[in-house]
């Protein structure tokens, strides 16, 4: 019993950081119809952001932390700007492409200027693990989940209330409509790419406090994908659930299946679930499917 | 120079070849097909070898993904069941390659089958995202189903012999390559003449109205699902033989991108465009190799940053295509051919 | 004989009731033509008649065969063509490949004999280039522009254009929805005409959706009214055209 609250205790910790990069992903494809491949490299890059402010840079954790989220939503902006405007209205290939393109593009900037060695970040929290009976949480997971867990309020909040996240709900719902009633659609784009990046380095930025980092850390965002098909492509509550049933179902799997089924059974459990899933509803469990005209 | 575009017979406007010009050239090109094994080094047959069956692959994936419409993230998946099909045959039940052949790219056809059906009811990215499962799930069981596929130790191939005749180096390999290629182009060029090439299209640029056409939509996309497989389960095929091995780091999903670059620069849904695209994709790493070997004589570690450097490159590639020039290398092609047409009389 | 008949047919989507009731004749040879307020369900009642809407209640009758459960494709197979309002071309073909497309249903050639191309699949090529240049290209006098992209076109070509599809499924009723919208007068006049031609030459029975009213009451046999999903009226154009509800839906109620 003790186990079983173990691993469901750890897959929502984990699940937490899945959630939140799950949030970003759907910020920006609500907002602009773009899924990002490069969801992992934005987590990656995140990473080394702070690696190379606090590590090489020397420069105390908070600010650190600060200017990772400056430096992503520069990244988030640049992107946007330089690359995916271009794309608009391209049939769906296009768009997946350059996105994989683009994931690419980083990974090998990131080899090239932090090399593909191992880097651990200096301990932030306390060693200590939490202890609630005889379930243990790492340190790391604890914290990593806390942080995702204020993260994700703060972007819910700010997309519920605050200005820009009422313009690019609208913006969201309905392009042209937004853009009659003098909102600027682009610089929404560009919010949104913004947001989604910062989104993605806070999720690399706990991945790599768990596990270090090394440029091939963006292999974690295909997990992304069942988490966004479970909740809906286009659903933000749909990718918090989503996180915290994938975060459970690969601990559970890894927990309880790795005994009858060779290999690693928790990076191949979401996959699984997502093609159960697929199969059953063909646009996801909260997508929606739409009135096709003629 | 190429003017003179006049016919007499439907039958000579329908021609793949229409000029007599572009039959001078086609011969030309052949006879230096026949020549370059003559004249090429192991390096350079090595090269062309590999092209050779990425252009099989890459007409495979262009079919379904650039003709059809329908994305698909797991086509390494299927080059590599075509792969492992091939070796085990072979040296399981000691089949003879020329049998090997076929039905490997039947096996991959099948899985194709497989996975396709279901998909039918998703589009777009749903339908992207599946086949991503799909290449997860398949790569797993490469690696994890070690009574089958020998694990991560993969399986050992002999040379293919045909007719006793041992094909056992890059020269000899050629003369499977080559004929394959020309079969499997020739092939796929001679369906987008027909009502199937044309039903392909018709569902990529509106599978509704296409439907309300005559279509039925789940058939072609099964057809498409199963030629584009079998095409990668051939291609598997020749690359198992050529190589020798088969481990299963050989199909990951980077793999499954690279073929999609492929006929993203190449040009999506022309059937030239993965021919351009398969050679293109192939020749740039290695083009990025010799100039940093050049580099290296002043900095001795350059050499250290030819990864990275390819991982570069090769995104920025897609990305400038896909910006610049989305038609790709084909529409380029086209328009160097159009410039030439009157050359030097344009005026 | 009524060729094409629907009964009852009743639509919705989700609470939304798009069609009730509807119930109406085409006799053979006919040009049946389909007017109403913008919204009213006029494109619904064509999609169920294509098959591309399943409507909750009601039958498609066709040739004396009830085809309310067929597939599109195997109700296009048995000779109902369809052209679009919002032009609906492939964008990625020629003019003379979207053509050809609509002879789909009625051509042989498979997966395989179109790998091979020679021998059947070529034959059957040729004949239908012949047929698609002979008898439609010619017909509706695009000679000029088969080769070219269908994207390049002006929009009255490839209102054209799609017409030609539609007559390459060889069509025992052609259901067109909007032809003239969006048309100057010469372009309207000229569809008018291929409408009229392809009824009195081909004997092809047309149920058609238009707006401009001048073409409806120049050309067709029989009109039906349709106003909020139901319909009000049916009859000859002078019959239709005097009925007092259609005058109230068009014109709106006389206050007094």
């Amino acid at each position: 019993m003790w186990f079983f609250l173990e691993l469901i205790a750890n897959g929502i910790a984990v699940g937490g950081v899945y959630a939140l990069i799950a949030l970003g992903f759907v910020l920006i494809y609500k907002a602009t119809s773009i899924i990002n491949f490069a969801t992992g490299e934005f987590m990656m890059i995140g990473a080394y952001f702070f690696y190379t402010f606090m590590v090489m840079l020397g420069l105390p954790a908070i600010p650190s932390f600060l200017l990772v989220m400056l430096g992503s939503a520069a990244l988030g902006f640049a992107v946007e700007r330089a690359i995916l405007r271009h794309m608009l209205g391209q049939p769906t290939i296009s768009i997946v492409m350059v996105t994989i393109g683009l994931s690419s593009i980083l990974l090998g900037l990131a080899e090239l200027i932090w090399t593909s060695d191992f880097k651990n970040f200096p301990p932030l929290f306390p060693r200590a693990p939490i202890i609630m009976g005889e379930v243990v949480i790492r340190s790391n997971f604890f914290w990593g989940f806390v942080i995702a867990m204020a993260a994700v309020v703060v972007f819910a909040l700010l997309f519920k209330y605050a200005k820009v996240g009422v313009a690019m709900r609208a913006t969201a719902n309905d392009q042209m409509s937004a853009f009659s009633m003098g909102i600027n659609v682009r610089t929404m784009f560009t919010v949104a790419w913004s947001m989604g990046a910062i989104a993605a380095a806070l999720g690399g930025l706990i991945i790599g406090n768990i596990g270090g980092i090394q440029p091939t850390l963006g292999m974690v965002g295909l997990t992304i994908f069942p988490v966004v098909i479970l909740g809906g492509l286009d659903s933000i509550a749909g990718a918090v659930v989503g996180g915290f049933i994938v975060g459970i179902v690969e601990n559970l799997a890894g927990g309880y299946l790795h005994e009858y089924v060779p290999g690693d059974v928790k990076e191949l459990a979401p996959f699984v679930v997502l093609v159960l899933i697929l199969l059953i509803k063909p646009y996801g469990l909260f997508g929606k499917e739409e009135i096709e005209r003629l | 120079m190429r003017i003179g575009d006049y016919k007499v017979s439907y039958g000579a406007d329908e021609a793949v070849f229409r000029t007599g010009t572009v039959r001078v050239w086609m011969i030309v090109l052949f006879l230096a097909m026949a020549v370059f094994p003559f004249w090429a080094g192991d390096y350079l047959l090595y090269m062309a070898n590999l092209t050779g069956i990425a252009i099989v692959a890459a007409v495979g994936l262009n079919i379904l993904t650039g003709a059809a419409g329908q994305i698909s993230l797991g086509h390494a998946a299927f080059v590599g069941i075509g792969a492992y099909t091939s070796a085990i045959l072979i040296t399981k039940l000691g089949l003879p390659f020329i049998i090997c052949l076929p039905l490997s790219g039947l096996s991959a056809a099948l899985f194709g089958v497989i996975v396709g059906a279901p998909s039918m009811r998703m589009k777009g990215l749903y339908l992207c995202i599946a086949t991503l499962a799909a290449q997860v799930i398949f790569e797993y069981l490469f690696k994890n189903w070690e009574s089958l596929t020998g694990g991560i130790r993969g399986i050992n191939v002999p040379a293919p012999t045909i007719f006793g005749f041992e094909f056992n180096n890059e020269f000899r390999f050629y003369f499977i390559t080559v004929p394959v290629v020309i079969i499997v182009v020739t092939a796929a060029r001679n369906l987008f003449r027909t009502r199937v090439g044309r039903a392909f299209i018709a569902i990529r640029d509106r599978d509704f109205s296409a439907q309300l056409m005559g279509i039925n939509l789940f058939r072609y996309k099964l057809y498409a699902f199963a030629l584009s497989s079998f095409l990668a389960g051939v291609a598997g095929c020749l690359w198992v033989n050529f190589i020798k091995i088969v481990t299963p780091e050989h199909f990951p999903l980077h793999e499954s991108i690279r073929y999609l670059a492929m006929i993203i620069v190449g040009g999506l849904g022309s059937v030239l465009g993965s021919i351009f695209g398969a050679i293109f994709m192939t020749i740039i790493p290695e083009v990025l190799k010799s100039m940093l070997n050049i580099v290296s004589a002043f900095s001795p570690d350059a050499m250290a940053y030819l990864s990275p450097l390819q991982t570069v490159v090769f995104g920025l590639l897609i990305v400038v295509f896909l910006v610049f020039e989305p038609h790709g290398l084909a529409e380029m092609w086209r328009r160097v051919k159009d410039y030439f047409r009157l050359w030097p009389f344009e005026h | 004989m009524a060729i094409l008949s629907v009964e009852d047919l009743s639509l919705s989507f989700g609470g939304l009731k798009v069609l009730s009731e509807v119930g109406f004749a085409v006799e053979d040879g006919d040009i049946f033509a389909i007017i109403g307020p913008n919204g009213a369900g006029k494109t619904s009642i064509l999609n169920c008649i294509g098959g591309f809407y399943r409507p909750q209640k009601g039958k498609v009758i066709f040739e004396g065969s009830d085809i309310t459960r067929r597939s599109p494709d195997r109700r296009a197979a048995l000779g109902l063509a369809r052209t679009f309002q919002n032009i609906a071309l492939y964008r990625g073909m020629t003019v003379l490949d979207n053509i050809k497309l609509g002879a789909h249903a009625h051509l042989h050639t498979g997966l395989l004999k179109g790998l091979l191309y020679w021998g059947p699949a070529a034959r059957e090529e040729m004949a239908l280039r012949q047929e698609v240049e002979e008898d439609i290209i010619d017909f509706l006098e695009i000679e000029a522009i088969r080769k070219l992209p269908v994207a390049s076109l002006a929009y009255g070509l490839q209102k054209r254009v799609e017409l030609a599809r539609a007559l390459a499924m060889r069509p025992k009723v052609l259901l067109m929805d909007e032809p003239v919208a969006g048309m100057n007068a010469e372009e309207t006049e000229d569809m008018a005409r291929f409408i009229l031609d392809i009824k009195e030459e081909r004997g092809i029975t047309i149920v058609i959706i238009e707006h401009d009213m001048n073409v409806i009451m120049d050309i067709s046999d029989r009109v039906s009214v349709i106003n909020f999903g139901q319909k009000i009226a049916e009859g000859t154009p002078d019959e239709v055209q005097a009925h007092p509800e259609v005058i109230k839906a068009y014109l709106g109620e006389k206050r007094d």
